[in-house]
């Protein structure tokens, strides 16, 4: 690794804990109350959804259209997996699993789960060029809400209650933090590169040897077993799952937080998640106008800002802070050295 | 056997519905390669204009389509020419999203000035079936079908005969092509909304008097079945659009009638994943060579 590199992961790890640590004391001086603590956790499940979609949609540059689907899946597949972990006969057998080992792996496998159901439906429809994943997805979505609304396993339409409280801000703060850092490795490493310029050129990507297939399904399966996660830790934290709330305009409310942040860029999602996980709560006190508004503000930005609020670029804090420390303003009597 | 021909005949009137609206989806598509998402909105709000003009006005039910229908074509150009005229350079996900947001706009526009409970469409075609041989027919049935099936053939004659319909196949087959021969791109764009978003009034006022209620979020499934239907036959085809409505009508009818009531989306939409599969143009569509 480059010194440069080390410098920058160091010093954006010591932001990361250092926005810990304040959040920690907001919460134990109870100025974040548990309303707040709960509003933070859905920031943490949405920008899961939106980061690993935005290495489909983002990176990739395949509409899908079904992302709900993909979370549906690992909602259940984790609520299920972990009620058995919890259950009553490995207690009485004397194995009780720590809480975060417990979500950890229920969570992996409603990933996995995932991601099966991603290549059945990607390998045939991403040989094609266009707009058929985009179709296809959304037909998955249905269906899987459909099948769900219909399984005796999953408490068909009265949905599935009980589900193990696991997600809490402390392991969804971190779980966050490792799945942003390996989705942010992956789009810079040569597999990265490799999804970017499909999206740039699929034909001259083709030219240029890369298998062009290999990478739009390798680039959808890592969108859909990140999706199964988001979907574990949105079902761990509200504990009960109602087939519709994974429907069509789920997947919507994904995309439109990857495209407002903008398509491939990572911290674009991000913020863009919070954003729009504060938004409708913010504007609450506007009631029956507050989906109008919502909904206004969204074409307008796309009308003004098509390629959403940070294009492709990345947010990076070394920049940042580059330009703080180098602002003529701020400090005029430095002045910019070539290559600080 | 008449359970079958009764079930069969209210399958082909579902399916006009559907295709009705999936022309309007396959119209647009076709010319300027937008999935029109609003397109299930315009179909709502159709069926509260025509809510309107019988309870408010009094209309007769022909005149009561056409002011819905006129009402539903100004309104469809006004989206394009607010919402998506901006993005037709931009990145097409992008123009996608603007489809997403005003669908979603209009919906609650709806919420707010019609509030939530849903309205009952009065009614305005006699309820008493008619016997044809022994068959029971419902008159909202042949009515619908009757109706769809006139437009469908106007709306052909007009693309193959008129200058406007010349003009919308020119501008869907090469946009920069048909500047060049002296089109007005742009009206044509604006003739092209119109005609969908009026076939999607019709396709909402008839599904309003089949189903007597109207509620803001009425048009999401019929909107995404008859988007599918448009799919199915071959987006951007316009006989592809008529035929997908009147097979997604009739699976989704005769599945309900004889496998399940509950799984029938499932179907439907398992039935457009193996097609797209097998033929990913859809039933209709030709492949086309891709060009460097």
């Amino acid at each position: 690794m480059k010194t440069e590199n080390k410098k920058t992961y160091i010093l954006n790890l010591l932001a990361i804990v250092a926005l810990y640590i304040i959040m920690k004391v907001l919460m134990s001086q109870g100025i974040l109350n548990r309303y707040f603590v709960g509003i933070i956790i859905f920031i943490g499940v949405n920008i899961v959804l939106a980061t690993s979609l935005n290495i489909a949609t983002g990176f990739l540059g395949q509409l899908a259209l079904g992302h709900a689907g993909f979370m549906a899946v690992g909602a259940y597949t984790s609520a299920l997996t972990a009620e058995a972990l919890t259950s009553e006969a490995l207690i009485s057998q004397g194995i009780i699993l720590p809480n975060l080992v417990v979500l950890i792996i229920s969570m992996t496998l409603g990933g996995i789960l995932a991601v099966l159901m991603s290549l059945v439906i990607g390998i045939p429809s991403l040989r094609l060029r266009g707009d058929y994943l985009g179709i296809i997805t959304l037909g998955f979505g249905e269906v899987i809400r459909v099948v769900i609304n219909n399984l005796d396993f999953t408490g068909k339409a009265q949905g599935m209650s009980g589900v193990p409280i696991l997600t809490n801000f402390d392991n969804i703060f971190w779980i966050v933090v490792v799945i942003v850092f390996i989705l942010y490795t992956f789009t810079n490493s040569r597999h990265g590169r490799a999804i970017i310029s499909i999206r740039e050129d699929e034909i001259a990507a083709e030219a240029s040897g890369i298998p062009t297939t290999f990478y739009k399904v390798l680039g959808f399966s890592t969108a859909a077993f990140f999706g199964g996660i988001g979907g574990g830790l949105y079902a761990h934290y509200i504990s009960f799952l109602d087939p519709n709330t994974f429907g069509f305009m789920r997947s919507v409310e994904i995309l439109v937080i990857v495209v407002l942040g903008g398509m491939g860029s990572l911290t674009g999602s991000i913020i863009a998640a919070i954003v729009l996980t504060i938004l409708p709560e913010a504007l609450r006190d506007f009631a029956e106008y507050r989906l109008l508004i919502y909904s206004g503000l969204l074409v307008v930005m796309m009308v003004f800002r098509p390629q959403g609020l940070f294009g492709t670029a990345e947010f990076s804090l070394k920049q940042f802070l580059h330009k703080l420390r180098y602002n003529p303003i701020l400090s005029p009597r430095k002045e910019v050295k070539d290559g600080d | 056997m008449t359970l079958l021909i009764q079930q069969f005949i209210n399958g082909l009137s579902v399916g006009s519905i559907y295709a009705l609206i999936a022309l309007g989806y396959t119209l647009v598509y076709g010319i300027i390669k937008l999935i029109n998402f609003a397109h299930g909105e315009v179909m709502m709000m159709g069926a509260y204009f025509a809510f309107l003009a019988v309870i408010v006005m009094g209309m007769p039910f022909l005149a009561t389509l056409i002011f819905s229908m006129v009402l539903a074509a100004l309104l469809g150009i006004t989206i394009e020419r607010v919402a998506y005229k901006p993005l037709r350079k931009a990145p097409r996900i992008s123009a996608l999203i603007t489809a997403i947001g005003m669908s979603l706009f209009l919906q609650n526009l709806a919420l707010v000035v019609f509030g939530a409970t849903p309205k009952v469409m009065p009614t305005v075609i006699p309820k008493q079936p008619i016997n044809i041989g022994g068959i029971q027919v419902g008159t909202v049935t042949i009515v619908t079908l009757v109706l769809s099936i006139f437009f469908m053939i106007v709306l052909d004659r007009f693309i193959k005969n008129t200058k406007p319909g010349k003009a919308m196949r020119a501008v869907s087959e090469d946009k920069e092509a048909s500047v060049i021969m002296g089109i007005n791109v742009n009206r044509t764009i604006s003739i092209t909304f119109a005609i969908g978003s009026a076939l999607g009034a019709l396709g909402g006022v008839l599904y309003s008097v089949a189903y007597t209620q109207i509620f803001p979020t009425m048009a999401v499934m019929p909107g995404l079945k008859a988007f599918v239907a448009a799919v199915l036959g071959g987006i951007g085809l316009i006989p592809g659009a008529m035929l997908g409505g009147f097979i997604i009508g009739m699976v989704e009818t005769l599945t309900k009638a004889y496998i399940s009531s509950q799984l029938s989306d499932a179907i439907v939409f398992g039935i457009l994943i193996l097609v797209l599969i097998v033929k990913p143009t859809g039933i209709l569509g030709k492949n086309e060579k891709e060009k460097v």
